[in-house]
């Protein structure tokens, strides 16, 4: 039997995109996951499908990837809940209204489908948003997903060999050892584990950030977009401390998904109540509403971050057959497309559509 | 300050022995009124100088800070403890079969409780079926409130409860109870050996397909009563990370633990410990119960492809039988992401693919979002 | 007391659950499912979520640990 071509360790969206789009482009791929496919990070997270301008690099990947998102989505089946509601980032008042006039240049100039509405025409969008709020900015081409459902979709669709149960503890040139010590041995291996990937490769920049969700019971139209208030930038780009931001998104069953939340340096994953009350209290700031609605579950995630807020994507220092897929903090799910498009022509030595060089993982070697 | 969650006989039994040694107790119940399921409108209250907070729902709590968060209909309030006894008691294990969410089939203590309500049952027909003394029990309540039980269908296989009648003779009490049940029950038909294989009707239950060993037979309907034995409550304690009184042993187990954490939390464990000795009785009747009662493995082929497991999201079985673990059928499929956070389905699944529960995360019921922004009354 | 349900007045006795009162008052669907089934009470404890109902413009109240109030105003599907 032949080696695989590729070993994609972990099945989370950025794995199983990289299985999909490797598959695709005709190698050999065994993918490995210790757990539930699209179970890590993945089904923790707000899946948006989004477009961020916090750099230009964040930019072209996120665009990139969200019109790769597009033409997916025809192809998704209905548990993968694809919503295109748009984002709507809102305005408390005029600095934050001057943020919502720059985003509009900086989009407009690069062709993403953007508008700014007054503070009438954003309580008309948003009716339960409340009332003393200066405007905001819909970007349409946004949209939602429920994610462990789209990896799994993208793990199926690749075809390839999928080792349920199983964790990988070392990587090598040629291959990887599980936790049973047998080795699998392939071509080149691509490490798509999320915040695990320093217990493989200890020197790598990666650092957990742990969030809180909150999923309310079915309330259809009760939010229309996703809605992000102005200060989440502040809040993504904030000193090493705990810090919570107004995001809501509506979910295709009609449920209201509350975040969110940013804290560094904790590893356990407990809900902690004051965490998770501070969060809703700043939501239900925005969104008085929510205070009645009845809420189902709570959980959290580790986003893998990294210090300049880029993701990891390419080979991996030292090795010459390790590539990496991971730190994509907040934008895992909606950069995952364009990560695998990435990482198949560094494989396959392609041109890319956007330069990859702003995510080179030798920028973050200790 | 001893705080007891839930006053159903355990819990009330715990109430009283601790206030008994002056202790201050407040005990805290979802219900209007104390008993539980089992003492279900029966008028009992609870130990004089008892503080009672009922229609209140233990959402969340800290076992750091010795706290609960307690939802209302009105609003929410944390309640502090020196000392916590859970006492959360059962519910009914359901399994699915094809129709068994047609309007009309209730559990049997579910019956039981909607007629304690004020549901009549005069002349209506029941089917009283599934497994476990509460289907003697639950069949002599509808018969006194004027119901037509026209079967008793116990999945128990009749050596099962002749090996059962034998442990009996050993607890007097449960004795004269079953005695009791059995002598009310004359001219109710009864089979062992029998299950529910489907249910039909329009808009809500008509009839009801019932097995025997080969043969199958129908029974016209108005309201079944379906139940297969009873799970703990031990949401709250797998948060906490402690014990619970969470038990599906009968009252008189129930009772007598409940005596036992009470005298205990109010420091009298010399007094708690004279009670042991009941309780291994007791307890060695519940396992006596249990034995008797297992579910027999036909039971696992009774869902079609298309009968719905999970109520909350409309999950078939067929959907379920491809996920290897709780986990991945919660995430692939929605198992279990309805309100009622896998309690009906759980157990269903557990006992159909043998899968472990999942991890326990607050709110263990549902909950306002006010109540956990800290919104307190 | 005087209750309303779906629109309509009912007289129901005062001790009763909301959920006993909707059986009472003929009603076997409390709510649809996702997929559009008709369901009803099946635990009768609070648990199953079955019984959701819209009470005085609230949706997912659970009728069955519900106690009435005169004037209270109901609304199944």
């Amino acid at each position: 039997m032949s080696l695989p071509d590729v070993i994609v360790v972990g099945a989370g969206i950025v794995g199983a995109a990289c299985a999909r789009e490797l598959a695709a482009s005709g190698l050999r791929v065994t993918v490995v996951e210790a757990g539930v496919v699209g179970g890590g990070a993945t089904a923790a997270g707000m899946g948006h499908l989004a477009v961020m301008d916090d750099s230009d690099a964040q930019f072209a990947l996120t665009a990139y990837s969200q019109s790769l998102w597009r033409e997916l989505a025809a192809e998704l089946p209905k548990e993968a809940e694809y919503l295109p509601c748009g984002s709507l980032w809102i305005a408390a008042e005029d600095e934050e209204m001057a943020e919502v006039y720059r985003k509009e240049r900086y989009y407009c100039g690069r062709g993403i489908p953007v508008e700014v509405l007054d503070a009438k025409q954003l309580a008309e969008a948003e009716p339960n948003l409340r009332p003393d709020m200066a405007g905001g900015l819909i970007m349409h081409a946004d949209a939602v997903c429920y994610p462990p459902c789209a990896a799994k979709h993208l793990v199926e669709r690749s075809g390839a060999e999928l080792m349920q149960g199983r964790e990988v503890v070392s990587v090598d040139d040629s291959g990887v050892r599980l936790d049973d010590n047998t080795r699998l041995a392939a071509g080149a291996v691509l490490l798509a584990t999320g915040t695990a990937v320093t217990e493989l490769l200890p020197a790598l920049a990666v650092a957990p950030r742990k969030g809180h969700l909150l999923i309310t019971d079915r309330y259809p139209g009760f939010v229309r977009h996703q809605i992000i208030e102005l200060g989440y930038l502040k809040s993504a780009h904030s000193t090493p401390s705990d810090s919570v931001a107004f995001n809501v998104q509506p979910r295709r069953t009609g449920q209201v998904l509350i975040g969110s939340s940013r804290q560094y340096g904790v590893t356990d994953g407990a809900v902690e109540s004051e965490m998770l009350s501070r969060m809703l209290r700043r939501a239900i700031g925005y969104m008085p509403g929510l205070a009645a609605l009845s809420s189902i579950r709570a959980w959290t995630g580790f986003r893998a971050a990294t210090p300049d807020k880029l993701p990891l994507i390419g080979r991996a220092p030292g090795f010459r057959n390790v590539l990496l897929a991971t730190g994509h903090e907040g934008l895992g799910i909606s950069t995952s497309l364009a990560t695998a498009r990435l990482i198949g022509d560094e494989l396959l030595n392609r041109p890319s559509a956007i330069s990859r060089q702003p995510y080179d993982p030798a920028r973050a070697w200790c | 300050m001893i705080v007891i969650v839930g006053a159903g006989p355990a819990g009330m039994a715990a109430a009283r022995r601790a206030r008994e040694c002056g202790a201050d107790v407040t005990v805290i119940d979802d219900n209007r009124a104390p008993g539980g399921q089992i003492w279900r409108g029966e008028g009992r209250s609870l130990a004089p100088g008892v503080r009672f907070v009922n229609s209140a729902r233990v959402v969340a709590g800290d076992a750091t800070a010795k706290t609960l968060l307690v939802e209302t209909e009105e609003g929410a309030r944390v309640v502090s403890y020196d000392r916590l006894i859970l006492a959360t008691g059962g519910r009914e294990l359901f399994l699915p079969f094809p129709g068994w969410t047609l309007p009309g089939i209730f559990g049997v203590g579910g019956l039981q409780a909607l007629a304690k309500s004020g549901l009549p049952l005069r002349r209506k027909r029941i089917l009283v079926a599934g497994s476990g003394p509460l289907l003697l029990a639950g069949a002599d309540y509808f018969r006194r409130s004027g119901a037509d039980v026209v079967l008793i269908a116990e999945q128990a296989s009749a050596a099962s409860l002749a090996r059962f009648a034998a442990e009996l003779i050993r607890h007097p009490d449960e004795l004269l109870q079953a005695a009791r049940l059995q002598t009310g029950l004359l001219g109710v038909p009864s089979k062992r050996g029998c299950w529910v294989e489907a249910a039909e009707g329009r808009d809500r239950v008509e009839r009801v397909y019932l097995r025997q060993g080969a043969r199958t037979f129908v029974e016209e309907v108005d309201y079944a009563a379906i139940a297969w034995g009873l799970v703990p409550n031990t949401e709250l304690a797998a948060l906490l990370g402690t014990g619970s009184l969470a038990g599906t042993g009968g009252a008189e187990l129930s009772v007598i633990e409940g005596e036992i954490a009470g005298l205990t939390a109010a420091g009298r464990e010399d007094l708690a410990r004279r009670l042991y000795p009941r309780q291994r009785k007791a307890l060695r009747f519940a396992r006596a119960v249990d034995k008797a009662f297992a579910l027999r493995p036909e039971l696992r082929s009774l869902p079609e492809p298309a009968t719905i497991v999970c109520r909350c999201e409309d999950v078939p079985f067929e959907r379920l039988q491809a996920c290897g673990s709780f986990r991945a059928a919660k995430l692939h499929t929605r198992c279990g992401m309805g309100p009622c956070q896998g309690r009906i389905c759980g157990p269903a699944a557990r006992f159909l693919f043998g899968w472990r529960d999942d991890s326990v995360r607050p709110p263990i019921l549902p909950a306002r979002v006010g109540t956990l922004a800290g919104n307190i009354s | 007391m005087l209750i309303r349900i779906n629109g309509r007045a009912f007289e129901v006795p005062e001790n009763a659950t909301v959920a006993v009162a909707l059986l009472m008052s003929g009603e076997t669907t409390f709510r649809r499912s996702v997929s559009g089934e008709l369901r009803a009470p099946l635990c009768g404890m609070g648990i199953c979520f079955e019984c959701r109902v819209t009470i005085d413009g609230r949706p997912h109240a659970r009728s069955c640990q519900i106690p009435l109030r005169e004037g209270m105003e109901i609304r199944t599907g």
